[in-house]
């Protein structure tokens, strides 16, 4: 206990050295994101030198091993690094699918020199991610994804179409699921590769979505070379990579469920809804919701804290992560639609004026939620993984 | 805040509790207690035993005779009994009025009471609630008027679980001449003027209506200060409430494991009722409400136990959410299991039963919600 205080002091110390004075208090602001990378359009110049700072001290990959550019916390001393983050509603430094998926993936599934070829490239924020999981006629039943990919020499020549691919226009490397065997049972034929979007034969449109912004593309692959080093894992064995990597995928989409640093609920609906004499929110039905809200986010948290607990002290991780898929990107949504409805008509904003920027940004905010009970595996695909795999229900 | 992971020595009481709860018969102990109308409506051997295990005195400092352990145990000892639908008074005389004593008995009040409670010799039942008084612990008509050198009551306290074969009875009552005034009162079974009548709850436990006829107690059956009743009564009752929802949660998880092994091997159309989307669905999202409640349990037991600032919202958390998902699943639970459900042949109405008992103790869900907005300023 004593050794996290004394972390938490070296955490501060260093956090009060190294933020940049403009990034304070913009935590929830978008352009102040880094996710790195070649074309990085860091929007804020302040956020490259955050991040680079961060990747000096290993900080922007806290748990990841030294030897690849992080700082081998504990789960808990990084819990107490992030923190403190928040504390000063900093931004992470470094953010994105290189973070948060295919390095864990790697450290999980990859070979030394693929570990040590990739991962300190992303703990610099040198090379950005993204990933190359479903296809057109490959959306829950992903396992019937038809893109493929055939030996030539020491390459695999790829030829097919992603679809939702998020950020494949920024993106300097892709992760992806190829058919390396349609001969099998679906799932026994499919590889796990690494490509360069740089490669000849890549082709990458943007998709325009309800919400007016384009953070998916589709992406083309036209007889793209990819060299056989670059397989993670087993050949024909990526369905396995690919389920531990949706595993960190939902953890990381289930953990919006948490709040952490945006508005707070309570505070939104004091100010848009007024409070009666005695100080309460002036709306019976709307305090109840923010209440139901706030205790499911303490609930839900409280959730994570434990199943982190029990990683901590040697519990295998299992099909769990559904579970934080489902409720945190529900719980997010109804948050969402929560914050609509204390907005009110002041919710409706697209563009230009007669509304705040907050108010524009919630319109768009909510619009993009939408999509969190549908990416990653609809909450229908992981409810019925619960059903399978942690009940034994029978198909 | 501590770990929300069991210890090796808490793993093993866990399992301690469980086999003390089926080797004594489990579910059928009640079903049969409830068919012979057994008075005590509980088994004093199972009492006994317990008592011999020293969990009687498991929330009990060592200098009271206890164990001196904390909620994160005591809850252990709940689930189990919860999951066999035990019946013995634990909650309310150990949980309850055990720490109530220790927390603001006088010393020789600990004396005359706890280690014949850690012994299993003496019990005593939490006289509560009034039939108006809903969940508010401060909607007391019962009366103490000064007599003499100490006092009478007057009042009709109803439910007062474990109150038939009690040896006493703590009671709250509106303190005369204070209007504000809440007084707790240790009150001997054998005082003048007690009338314990039984009553008959829903899941078949033992209740009383317990009447006050200008009783008389002494002056030293004062628990704590005259017209400060109420700071320890709340604190008692938050403890309680955790050690409830432990039992909430082994209910609920017990429901639950049985519907999920009868979606398993009841067949219609020629295939396990388990294949339909419908039902998986909605049994996934019970797994999911369980995770939750069981996060929210272990979390306010050491909220409590540490002492920690957000402990009460903590327990209003972990209540709220257990009685929601203890409705849903014992509800889910007999949908799932269709018309035997409704027999009562069948285990899984023993279970709703209690269940409604657990969800109205110490507050339901909507109670412990506008606890939290109040705690919390909303």
């Amino acid at each position: 206990m004593s050794d996290l205080s004394a972390f938490r002091e070296e955490a501060r110390t260093w956090v009060e050295a190294n933020a940049p004075e403009f990034l304070r208090g913009r935590a929830s602001d978008p352009n102040a994101w880094a996710a790195g990378g070649r074309k990085a359009p860091f929007i804020y110049p302040e956020s490259r030198d955050w991040l680079l700072a961060a990747a000096d001290r290993g900080f922007s990959v806290p748990t990841w091993p030294e030897e690849y550019g992080g700082a081998g916390l504990s789960r808990d001393e990084a819990l107490v690094l992030h923190e403190e983050i928040a504390r000063l509603a900093l931004p992470m430094p470094l953010t994105g699918f290189g973070y948060s998926m295919i390095g864990p993936t790697l450290l999980d599934h990859g070979t030394e020199a693929q570990r040590a070829e990739h991962l300190p490239k992303i703990a610099r924020g040198e090379i950005r991610w993204c990933q190359g999981y479903s296809e057109p006629n490959a959306g829950s039943d992903l396992a019937s994804l038809a893109t493929s990919a055939v030996r030539d020499g020491d390459f695999y020549v790829i030829n097919g179409q992603k679809i939702w691919t998020s950020g494949a226009d920024q993106a300097d490397w892709i992760f992806m699921l190829v058919r390396t065997n349609p001969d099998v049972k679906k799932q026994r034929g499919i590889t796990f590769i690494l490509v360069d979007m740089a490669s000849p034969g890549v082709e990458v449109r943007p998709i325009r979505l309800i919400s007016g912004a384009s953070p998916f593309c589709e992406t083309f692959f036209h007889n793209v070379r990819a060299p056989v080093h670059q397989v993670i894992g087993e050949v024909n064995s990526g369905w396995t990579v690919a389920k531990a990597l949706l595993g960190h995928e939902r953890t990381s989409i289930g953990g919006m469920g948490r709040g952490g640093a945006r508005a707070s609920l309570p505070d939104l609906a004091r100010d848009y809804v007024g409070v009666d004499e005695s100080g309460r929110i002036d709306d019976s039905a709307i305090r109840e919701r923010v209440t139901q809200c706030e205790m499911d986010a303490m609930s839900y948290g409280l959730t994570i804290k434990r199943h982190g607990d029990g990683l901590e002290a040697g519990h295998k991780p299992g099909p769990e992560s559904s579970m934080f898929k489902y409720y945190g990107t529900e719980l997010n949504m109804r948050r969402e639609e929560l914050m609509l409805s204390i907005r009110g008509p002041q919710a409706l904003g697209w563009e230009g004026e007669g509304f705040e920027p907050a108010e524009l940004n919630q319109t768009r905010t909510w619009l993009r939620s939408r999509a969190n009970s549908i990416e990653g595996g609809t909450s229908e695909i992981q409810l019925n993984i619960i059903a399978k795999r942690v009940l034994g229900l029978p198909d | 805040m501590a770990s929300l992971v069991l210890t090796a020595p808490q793993e093993m009481l866990a399992r301690t509790a469980a086999e003390l709860v089926s080797k004594h018969g489990g579910v059928d102990r009640q079903r049969r207690l409830r068919d012979e109308g057994a008075e005590l409506g509980y088994s004093p051997e199972v009492w006994a035993e317990m008592a011999d295990l020293g969990w009687l005195g498991i929330p009990l400092s060592e200098e009271h005779g206890g164990l001196g352990m904390g909620l994160a145990e005591t809850v252990l000892i709940t689930e189990a009994m919860g999951r066999g639908l035990a019946p013995e008074p634990f909650v309310s005389a150990v949980v309850f009025a055990g720490g109530l004593i220790a927390d603001a008995g006088s010393a020789e009040q600990q004396t005359a009471w706890l280690p014949p409670l850690v012994d299993g010799e003496k019990r005593l039942a939490p006289a509560l609630l009034e039939a108006g008084s809903r969940y508010g612990l401060d909607r007391v008509e019962t009366r103490a008027r000064p007599n003499g050198g100490g006092w009478s009551l007057s009042g009709e306290k109803v439910q007062v679980v474990g109150g038939v074969g009690a040896d006493g009875f703590l009671i709250a009552a509106r303190t005369e001449g204070d209007d504000d005034g809440l007084t707790l009162f240790l009150v001997p079974a054998e005082a003048d003027g007690i009338e314990v009548v039984a009553q008959k709850r829903v899941d078949s436990r033992n209740s009383a209506i317990v009447r006050l006829n200008d009783a008389h107690v002494a002056a030293g059956a004062v628990l704590g200060d005259v017209g400060g009743g109420l700071e320890p009564l709340g604190r008692a009752v938050d403890r309680a409430t955790v050690a409830v929802c432990g039992e909430m949660l082994g209910l609920m998880t017990e429901a639950f494991e049985r519907t999920v092994e009868y979606l398993k091997s009841r067949s219609q159309f020629g295939v396990l009722i388990g294949t339909f989307q419908a039902l998986r669905h909605r049994a996934a999202k019970m797994f999911i409400e369980i995770e939750l409640s069981r996060s929210t349990v272990m979390a306010a037991a050491r909220a409590l136990d540490e002492g920690n600032d957000d402990a009460e919202l903590q327990v209003s958390n972990a209540k709220a959410r257990c009685s929601d998902a203890l409705i849903l699943v014992t509800n889910e639970a007999l949908q799932m299991h269709g018309g035997i459900g409704m027999t009562d042949e069948h285990d899984i109405g023993l279970f709703m039963k209690r269940a409604r008992a657990l969800e109205f103790a110490f507050g339901d869900a909507a109670f412990h919600r506008q606890r939290f907005a109040r705690l919390r300023g909303f």
